[in-house]
C-alpha cells in the first residue's frame, strides 16, 4: 500500500511540475517547474528502490543521477537566461521565438 | 505512525510545490520550492534512505539559495508587491497537467506491482557506495563528464565577455538582432516597462562566472 | 572511546549547554574587545565580562522593529535560522561518549544544516525590504560559495581516513593519533569555514560596518537577539564538530569524557574568538578566489594524501 502512497505523491509533484513549466511565461518559473518534475522522479525512484528491490543499488544510483541531472538542468538554464537576458533583454519564453527558427 | 508520518510530509510537498506557482513573491516561491524538497528529503529518510535523503535536502535547498538570486534578477516585479500575472496558455496547462496526474495515478493504482525482491541492505549508503565504485561506476564517470562539459558549457554561456574572451566586443554577435530583423520588437515594447524595475540593473555576470576571469 | 546515542529528554541539556557556550563565546569577546573599553562613553557600564548580559537585558526590554512593507513570514524564517541550525548541528557532535542523535549519516547531516544557512542568512536579509541588509545577504551569499567547497572536501577527510559518515566512527577512529595531526590542511580549512559559518572575523563582511551592519541593520530587539545569539551557537556548534572530527573527540587523560569534549571545545571556541581581530574583513570576491584558487586545491591534495594513507594501511 505504501508504494502506491509514494507513488501517488511523486505523480503529483511530477503534475504540479508541468502545470508549471507550461503556464509560465518566465524562464526562471519554467525552470521551478522542471525542478518539481524531477522532485517526482526522485520520490517515484527510491519508492521503487525500497518497496521493489531493495537488494540491487539501482534505485539509489538512479536517484544520484536524476540529482545530478538537475543540477546540470540549472547550471544551464540559468547560462542560457543570463545569455539571453544579455543579447535580448528578454526573460520571457514568448519573447524568445525567435529560437525556434 | 509512519503513514501518518508520510502523509504530513506528502501534503507538506505537494502543497508548497503548488505554493511555487501561486505566491507573488519570488523569494517566496523559491522558498516554497526549497520546502517541497525538504520535505521529499524526509520522506526519504522514511525509506532508510539517510544519505540520499540528507543530500537531497543538502543539494537542493543550496540550488535554491542561488535559484532565489537569479529569480530576483530576472523578473519582474521580484518582492511580489505589485502583483501581475505572467501567465500562459491558461486553459491548456491545467487540462495537461490535470491528465497527466489522472493518467499517472491509474497506472499506479491499477498495475499490479510485482513481489518486493530481497531486502534492504543494513547499510544501503554503503551499498549504494560500493555500487557506484564498481558495477555502476560507468554511470558515475558518464555523470562526471557530463557534469564537466556543464561547467566549460554553462561559463562559455554566461560569460559577459562572450566565448571569444577579451577579443571579441562587447555585444558583438548579438547585435544583429537588435537591427534590421526586428520581428520580436512587438514583444520588447509591449514590455516597455520593463527597464523599470531595480533587479535588472545589476545583471552584470553570474557568481559562478566570476571565477573565470583571467 | 564508543559513542552511544542519548535518550529523547537529552535535547534539552543539549541546548543548555549549546546556549552557555555561546554565552562563554560573547563574554570571550567582550574581554578581548579592547578597543571599546577606552572611549565607550556612557554605553559601557560596568566591567568588560558582564556586557554580554548586559546586552542580552537591554535587548530583551527593547522594541522590535518595523520597516516599510517587509516580507513578515521570510523574516522571522531567517531570524530565527541560525540558531536552529546551531541546534540541529549540535544534534549530531558527541559531548563524550554521548550524543543526541547517533545519525548514521551525521557528517552529511551537519554539512546539510550548514547549507541551510545560505538561505537563512540571505532570508534575514531579504525580510526587512531594507537596502543594507539586503546587501548582507548578498554578500553572505557570494562568500558562501567560496568556503562550501573547501568545507565539504574538508568534512570528506575525516570520513574517508575512518570509513564512516558517523561523527561517532570518526571519534572512535582517532584513538592514538588525532586527525589534526596527520591532516592539517583539512583542519584549517574546517576552522575557517566555522568562523564563515559564524559570520566571523575575515568572514563578517555581511554583517560589515560599510553597509551599516548589514543582515543586522534593521534586526532590534528579541531580533538582534536571536540574530547575535545564533552567530555564537554557529561557532560553538562547529567548534564542537571541530573537536570530533579533528581533536579525537573526548579523549584524554584523567577526566571524563565529557570534560574533555568541553574542554577542547571552549579552547577552539577561545582560539576563533581571539583570532576575530587579528584578521581583516574580506570582501566576498576575495573569499571565493581565495577558497577556490587556495584552499580547495589545498584541502583536495589533503584529501589525495589521506586518500593514500588509507588504502595503504589496508
Amino acid at each position: 500500500m505504501m508504494l502506491e502512497l509514494f507513488l501517488l505523491l511523486a505523480s503529483a509533484l511530477f503534475a504540479i511540475g508541468v502545470y508549471g513549466a507550461l503556464s509560465q511565461q518566465t524562464v526562471v518559473m519554467v525552470m521551478m517547474g522542471l525542478e518539481l518534475m524531477v522532485n517526482g522522479v526522485i520520490v517515484a525512484a527510491a519508492a521503487f528502490w525500497y518497496f521493489l528491490a531493495p537488494a540491487a543499488p539501482d534505485g539509489q544510483v538512479l536517484v544520484l543521477v536524476v540529482i545530478a541531472a538537475m543540477t546540470v538542468d540549472m547550471a544551464m538554464g540559468f547560462a542560457v537566461v543570463t545569455l539571453l537576458f544579455r543579447a535580448r533583454d528578454a526573460d520571457m519564453t514568448d519573447m524568445a521565438a525567435e529560437l525556434k527558427r | 505512525m509512519q503513514i501518518a508520518l508520510f502523509c504530513v510530509l506528502a501534503v507538506v510537498a505537494v502543497v508548497s510545490g503548488a505554493a511555487v506557482f501561486v505566491v507573488d513573491s519570488m523569494a517566496r516561491a523559491t522558498y516554497a520550492l526549497a520546502l517541497s524538497f525538504v520535505a521529499v528529503g524526509a520522506s526519504l529518510l522514511l525509506l532508510d534512505l539517510a544519505y540520499l535523503g540528507v543530500v537531497t535536502i543538502l543539494m537542493m535547498v543550496m540550488e535554491m539559495a542561488i535559484m532565489a538570486v537569479f529569480m530576483i534578477m530576472f523578473m519582474m516585479n521580484p518582492a511580489g508587491l505589485m502583483p501581475m500575472s505572467m501567465l500562459h496558455n491558461r486553459r491548456g496547462a491545467p487540462a495537461i497537467s490535470g491528465g497527466i496526474f489522472l493518467a499517472l495515478g491509474a497506472l499506479v493504482l491499477l498495475v499490479p506491482w510485482p513481489e518486493r525482491r530481497g531486502t534492504v541492505p543494513a547499510d544501503p549508503t554503503r551499498a549504494v557506495g560500493e555500487a557506484i565504485m564498481g558495477s555502476k561506476m560507468l554511470v558515475m564517470i558518464g555523470v562526471s563528464a557530463v557534469l564537466f562539459t556543464t561547467i566549460v558549457a554553462a561559463l562559455v554561456l554566461a560569460t559577459s565577455r562572450g566565448r571569444y574572451g577579451d577579443d571579441e566586443p562587447a555585444g558583438y554577435g548579438h547585435g544583429e538582432s537588435h537591427g534590421p530583423h526586428n520581428g520580436h520588437g512587438g514583444g520588447h515594447d509591449a514590455h516597455a516597462g520593463h527597464g523599470g524595475h531595480g533587479g535588472h540593473g545589476t545583471h552584470a555576470a553570474p557568481p559562478a562566472a566570476e571565477g573565470s576571469g583571467t | 572511546m564508543t559513542v552511544t546515542g542519548a535518550p529523547m529528554w537529552a535535547v534539552v541539556p543539549a541546548a543548555a549547554v549549546l546556549l552557555v557556550m555561546a554565552l562563554a563565546a560573547a563574554v570571550l569577546d567582550a574581554v578581548f574587545d579592547t578597543a571599546a573599553a577606552g572611549g565607550g562613553g556612557t554605553a559601557v557600564h560596568g566591567r568588560r565580562w558582564s556586557r554580554p548580559l548586559v546586552e542580552v537585558a537591554r535587548l530583551m526590554r527593547q522594541r522590535g522593529r518595523t520597516t516599510v512593507e517587509p516580507d513578515r513570514l521570510l523574516w522571522r524564517i531567517g531570524t530565527a535560522g541560525p540558531l536552529v541550525a546551531a541546534l540541529l548541528m549540535a544534534a549530531v557532535v558527541p559531548v563524550g561518549g554521548t550524543v543526541v542523535a547517533d545519525l548514521p549519516v551525521g557528517i552529511v547531516w551537519f554539512n546539510a544544516v550548514d547549507v541551510t544557512l545560505w538561505a537563512a542568512v540571505w532570508l534575514a536579509g531579504w525580510g526587512p525590504n531594507s537596502v543594507y541588509p539586503l546587501i548582507g545577504g548578498y554578500r553572505f551569499v557570494a562568500q558562501a560559495l567560496g568556503y562550501e567547497l573547501p568545507l565539504m572536501f574538508a568534512l570528506t577527510a575525516p570520513a574517508v581516513a575512518a570509513g564512516s559518515l558517523s561523527v561517532g566512527e570518526v571519534v572512535r577512529a582517532q584513538q592514538g593519533l588525532w586527525f589534526a595531526v596527520w591532516m592539517p590542511v583539512a583542519f584549517v580549512v574546517f576552522l575557517g569555514a566555522v568562523a564563515a559559518l559564524g559570520v566571523w572575523g575575515p568572514f563578517s563582511s555581511p554583517v560589515g560596518r560599510d553597509a551599516a551592519g548589514g543582515v543586522l541593520a534593521e534586526a532590534a530587539g528579541v531580533d538582534r537577539l536571536l540574530l547575535l545569539t545564533g552567530r555564537y551557537a554557529l561557532l560553538a556548534a562547529g567548534s564542537g564538530m571541530a573537536v570530533a572530527l579533528f581533536l579525537g573527540g573526548g579523549a584524554g587523560p584523567w577526566l571524563p569524557g565529557w570534560a574533555w569534549s568541553l574542554l577542547k571545545t571552549l579552547a577552539v571556541l577561545a582560539a576563533l574568538v581571539a583570532l576575530r581581530r587579528r584578521l581583516p574583513v574580506l570582501r566576498p570576491e576575495r573569499i571565493v578566489r581565495l577558497g577556490w584558487l587556495v584552499a580547495l586545491p589545498a584541502v583536495l591534495l589533503q584529501l589525495l594524501v589521506v586518500s593514500a594513507v588509507v588504502v595503504a594501511k589496508g
